[in-house]
């Protein structure tokens, strides 16, 4: 399992470290660099080409990629797979949804309500019809959204955590199942036509989070930055020791247990973690499109997710970044046509066979020694500056 | 990393409306849970569109149809319609085909100036009246209250709902809710069943546990429409079973088999054309559909595709009035459409009424020796 | 209706849904007994055995439509096991499980180009769509005692080839304790594609006795998949009589939530009881801890 990680780009990270022992930020620095320059070129790219509108699929391909991470750190770091990251992330997405746009005025003239309005957890705000609403502020919707997600969490994943072998598959499919089949029968969620009409969110400093034309650059930039913040922090509790401790438990549960890692505590953390970065996306997304539908919390939404991550190479974050973007990218434009759904599964069935255990493991070793050989040449080009 | 960008960017260079083509954008769930729907809509679209060009297009130009396919995903159906809109610079969307990915993209398409035609049959979409919003399916209400007046016929007063959790089911159950108390019906048994069922027994057992329930209405658009009606007779509740206008592809008919017969629903008359006399403004277009349809893709015509059929002949019509391809001359013409023979019925548009259709549009039917045919009292 | 015959309806309803869910999760237990895998794909064979035997009809009578339609998919589990499983070399479970994912995907993806997404359905076995057994008041579909007797029939042949045939012995010595039964001398390989195999066409047999009553179209695969599983742990992964118990509890939960709550939320109760035997008791009704654990690779 641990192979899995050098697939593609997994070379680069054991490369850069043995390297730069004792120096470990040399080639995470570089990463982050190239990141940037990378969405940085992209963006001017589109702009000059007249394409903005591209922009728009990307980001939402970024904020997907950020629940992805989270599928790929409890898959490749707890070994677990999760089948119900989708419901999560429409934990989070509905929450915000609902709380953004439910409509308190009712109640405007109450005690409670104007304490709230004073610290900013309600706001009034105009509608679409050119009256007056008041709903909860969108941070403070976020924070609930956030909170929903820790505890639900933690209720799944507290015993299916304790054992081993699959019960969290199962039980985060049947959680997924639950949350998918309420949303659809409550009339307050919309229902089967989901809710719309979410309002942007202002995030200060005259940045807002929404998918209007104008400001399809910034927030961009916005997702990019999330992501990016998202990996540096991964990528710091992984040469951590509760990075070594998940590693651990990874390649030989048993033999951490008996080394005194508390696997439990550990995978439910991650667990838990996983689900706030899909409950994030969720909410992000949902302001992003001013809505959000029940396909997000179904049985085949979480599968996609769980297949980019098998395709990222798991605990590769970076690769799984890349994949899940580029792939997304491609699927919200519509390049996959009616192949949509075929294309992950097959996607899935394909990345699988060409790892080291897989069928077409010849294939597979020999992308893997073209890849090293090249990230080889660049770290050797760059010297051990 | 040039490369790399031009394959981000994608194929689609296209310039936008050249004088030589126009463009409609179309976004139908031609995969997915709701491709009952999407997948003749879509069959529907590629044909009109072909048989139009064979015919010389429109104003000197071909049209171009510019398909999405969303699976029934809203968030999908966003980006393909930021994508119609901004990249494709289309003259107009058709679809989507459920309610709930229409609702998505309303205000988007309202706000960008974009007309959206939608093939989905929600109240909501064109209540509150956006400008540049249609609808072809007929009203909700309107079947609903062809369903009522043929059961006060029948003098049946007291019945059980029957509604599935998908956005058609559950706009059509508030509307029988609504109109039961106008038209002097009363529910005394409602429920709400899983798109996806495999078996209402135990949902139809709680029905006839209601008592005095002397018919039952389903109202449903996915295939569970034959399960209630097998069941229903298998657990032997005999009371007639009344359906919606999701009800109109012979494939459900065929699966209820025998427990099809009696079945009443209120449809368009593309299903009974052959009733429908001579003269009637209606027959010539629907047997040309039903005949080139069948003809083409070896496959019953529904009343889904229909709607895509009457989608594009809106706005093909609109565009021959107003001379134009400019998107604000075609929208102020497909207000002033009157009297325009549709599949679904015979439209009147006003800026009022973006939907067009009156209670006439409707026939009720009937199922009998697993044909349907127009009911007569 | 008096309330006696109205709570007979409702067992009888929920025994009509159970039977369906116990008879797709004979088929993935008795994958997961030899193999420790979790086949997501099992709903797959389901849908394929009714889909084909559909289209058969159309040239064959229908007995010979189902045997054909179960014998090719045997067919296409064994190699879908050769392709797949066969050149893993260290079985990772977790690997095993998302290949399984994408398979289902795959089928049901090529089943919809292959096919339609229209809805088919076999004749019933016997009688037709409005015909009924009724008993005590109240009446349930013939084809569901086709369905019970075909799960008895797999119950009892599964038990007489596990016990009594030398491949059954060996299966089960493969599953209690692989590298014993490799030192044996037993094909352990050999014994993995037959394990799926016969599951495929257990799944398959299962499809299309259940298309009378459930109608067949692409995507039923995935919503029967996972109550069969729900099903089968609820009864006890390892334990082939504990996954028929599953199914009809599953169904007859069900059922009892209609009668008591609104309609819409049967699937909700069903697996809420689900997450709740999972967590109290992971290894089901039946089932052993130990050899939940055991299958831990």
């Amino acid at each position: 399992m641990a192979t899995l990680r050098h697939l593609l780009g997994g070379a680069a990270t054991t490369g850069g470290q043995a390297q730069f022992l004792g120096r470990p930020w040399g080639a995470a620095a570089l990463r982050v660099l190239a990141f940037v320059a990378v969405m940085a070129a992209v963006q001017l790219a589109f702009c000059a080409a007249g394409k903005a509108y591209c922009l728009t699929q990307l980001t939402m391909a970024i904020y997907y990629a950020v629940a992805v991470i989270g599928v790929a750190l409890v898959m490749g770091c707890a070994g677990q797979v999760s089948l119900g990251h989708g419901a999560f992330f429409a934990v989070g997405g509905y929450t915000s949804a609902l709380l953004t746009t439910c409509d308190l005025s009712a109640f405007q003239q109450a005690a409670w309500a104007a304490w709230l309005q004073s610290c900013r957890v309600l706001v009034v705000r105009p509608d679409l019809y050119g009256g007056q609403v008041m709903s909860v502020s969108p941070w403070a919707a976020f924070v609930a959204a956030m909170l929903l997600t820790l505890v639900v969490a933690c209720v799944i994943g507290y015993p299916s955590l304790r054992l081993r072998g699959h019960y969290l598959a199962m039980a985060t499919l049947g959680f997924g199942l639950i949350v998918h089949k309420i949303i659809l029968g409550s009339a307050l969620l919309g229902a089967a036509d989901g809710i719309t009409g979410v309002p942007a969110w202002r995030l200060g400093a005259g940045l807002a989070l929404t998918g209007k034309a104008p400001d399809r650059v910034a927030n961009y930039y916005l997702a990019c930055g999330l992501v990016l913040l998202l990996l540096v922090v991964l990528g710091n509790l992984v040469r951590s020791r509760v990075g070594r401790a998940l590693q651990a438990i990874h390649d030989r549960e048993l033999a951490a247990a008996v080394m005194g890692v508390n696997t439990a505590v550990y995978k439910l953390k991650a667990f838990v973690f996983s689900a706030l970065l899909a409950a994030m996306a969720g909410v992000f997304l949902t302001h992003y499109s001013g809505g959000i539908g029940p396909s997000e919390a179904g049985v085949l939404k979480s599968v996609r997710y769980v297949a980019l991550a098998a395709a990222g190479g798991m605990a590769n974050f970076w690769g799984v970044a890349a994949v899940s973007i580029v792939i997304n990218y491609f699927s919200l434009r519509g390049w996959f046509g009616s192949y949509d759904q075929a294309v992950f599964g097959a996607l899935l069935i394909l990345i699988i066979s060409l790892t080291p255990e897989g069928p077409l493991q010849p294939l597979g070793a020999w992308l893997r020694s073209l890849a090293s050989r090249w990230f080889a040449k660049r770290e050797a080009a760059h010297g051990p500056a | 990393m040039a490369a790399l960008v031009g394959l981000l960017v994608g194929p689609s260079l296209r310039a936008a409306e050249t004088a030589k083509t126009i463009k409609i954008g179309a976004i139908f769930s031609v995969t997915g849970p709701a491709a009952f729907l999407g997948a003749p809509e879509e069959k529907t679209a590629r044909m009109f569109i072909d048989q139009l060009n064979a015919k010389g297009g429109l104003l000197g130009a071909k049209l171009e149809l510019v398909l999405k396919d969303s699976a029934a995903s809203s968030e999908k159906t966003v980006s393909f319609a930021k994508q119609l809109i901004e990249e494709e610079k289309v003259l107009a969307i058709i679809g989507p085909s459920t309610s709930g990915e229409t609702l998505a993209i309303k205000n988007l398409c309202e706000e960008n100036k974009m007309l959206l035609i939608s093939c989905a049959a929600a109240e909501t979409i064109v209540n509150p009246v956006a400008r540049y919003v249609f609808k072809t399916p007929q009203k909700d209400s309107q079947a609903v209250i062809w369903i009522y007046r043929t059961m006060k016929d029948k003098g049946i007063t007291k019945i059980a709902v029957l509604s599935s959790n998908s956005g058609f089911g559950a706009a059509g159950k508030k509307q029988l809710e609504d109109i039961a108390k106008t038209e002097g019906i009363e529910i005394v048994a409602n429920e709400v069943y899983d798109r996806a069922a495999t078996d209402l027994t135990d949902v139809l057992t709680k029905v006839k546990s209601a008592a005095g329930v002397q018919a039952v209405v389903n109202w449903s658009i996915e295939p569970a429409q034959s399960l209630v009606a097998k069941n229903m007779k298998q657990i032997g509740l005999d009371v007639p079973l009344f359906q919606s206008h999701g009800f109109g592809n012979r494939k459900y008919a065929e699966q209820a088999g025998v427990a099809a017969e009696g079945i009443l629903f209120p449809a368009g008359r593309l299903l009974v054309v052959d009733e429908l006399p001579r003269t009637h403004p209606q027959r010539r277009l629907l047997a040309a559909y039903k005949r080139d349809y069948e003809a083409l893709y070896k496959e019953d015509v529904s009343t889904f595709g229909g709607h895509a059929y009457d989608a594009l002949l809106i706005i093909t019509e609109a565009i021959r009035k107003a001379g134009s391809t400019d998107r604000d001359k075609v929208r102020d013409a497909i207000e002033n459409l009157k009297g325009l023979v549709g599949t679904a019925g015979i439209f009147n548009f006003s800026p009022t009424d973006h939907t067009g259709l009156a209670l006439d549009a409707f026939e009720m039917l009937t199922v009998k020796g697993g044909k349907f045919c127009l009911y007569k009292k | 209706m008096d309330h006696g015959s109205l709570a007979l309806q409702y067992l009888l309803s929920g025994i009509t849904k159970g039977s369906i869910y116990a008879v797709v999760a004979i088929g993935f237990n008795l994958i997961f007994n030899a193999t420790g895998v979790l086949n997501f794909a099992q709903g797959e064979f389901v849908m394929l055995g009714g889909m084909l035997a559909v289209t058969l009809t159309h040239f064959v009578s229908l007995p010979v439509a189902v045997t054909g339609a179960v014998l090719a998919v045997t067919l296409v589990g064994c190699a879908l096991e050769l392709l797949f499983f066969r050149p893993l070399r260290r079985h990772s479970v977790l690997l095993m499980i998302v290949i399984t994912i994408g398979l289902s995907i795959v089928i049901q993806e090529a089943a919809l180009h292959l096919w339609d997404e229209k809805v088919r359905s076999l004749p019933y076995f016997t009688g037709n769509e409005v015909s009924s057994v009724k008993m005590l008041g109240a009446a349930i579909s013939p084809q569901v005692l086709w369905v019970l007797g075909t799960v008895a029939l797999a119950v009892v042949g599964l038990h007489v080839f596990l016990k009594f045939t030398l491949q059954g012995r060996a299966m089960r010595a493969c599953s209690s304790n692989p590298e014993a039964a490799m030192l044996a001398g037993i094909n352990t390989a050999n014994m993995r594609t037959l394990s799926f195999g016969l599951s495929a066409g257990l799944g398959a047999l299962a499809g299309c006795v259940i298309s009378p009553i459930t109608m067949t179209h692409y995507e039923m695969g995935a919503p029967l998949a996972i109550k069969g599983f729900a099903a089968a742990i609820l009864g006890g992964l390892g334990n082939p009589m504990g996954a028929v118990v599953g199914g009809l509890l599953v169904g007859v939960l069900e059922a009892v939530a209609v009668s008591r709550l609104p309609a819409g939320y049967n699937d909700v109760a069903a697996f809420a009881v689900l997450l709740l035997v999972l967590f109290v008791r992971p290894h089901g009704l039946f089932g052993s801890l130990a050899a939940e654990q055991a299958r831990e690779c």
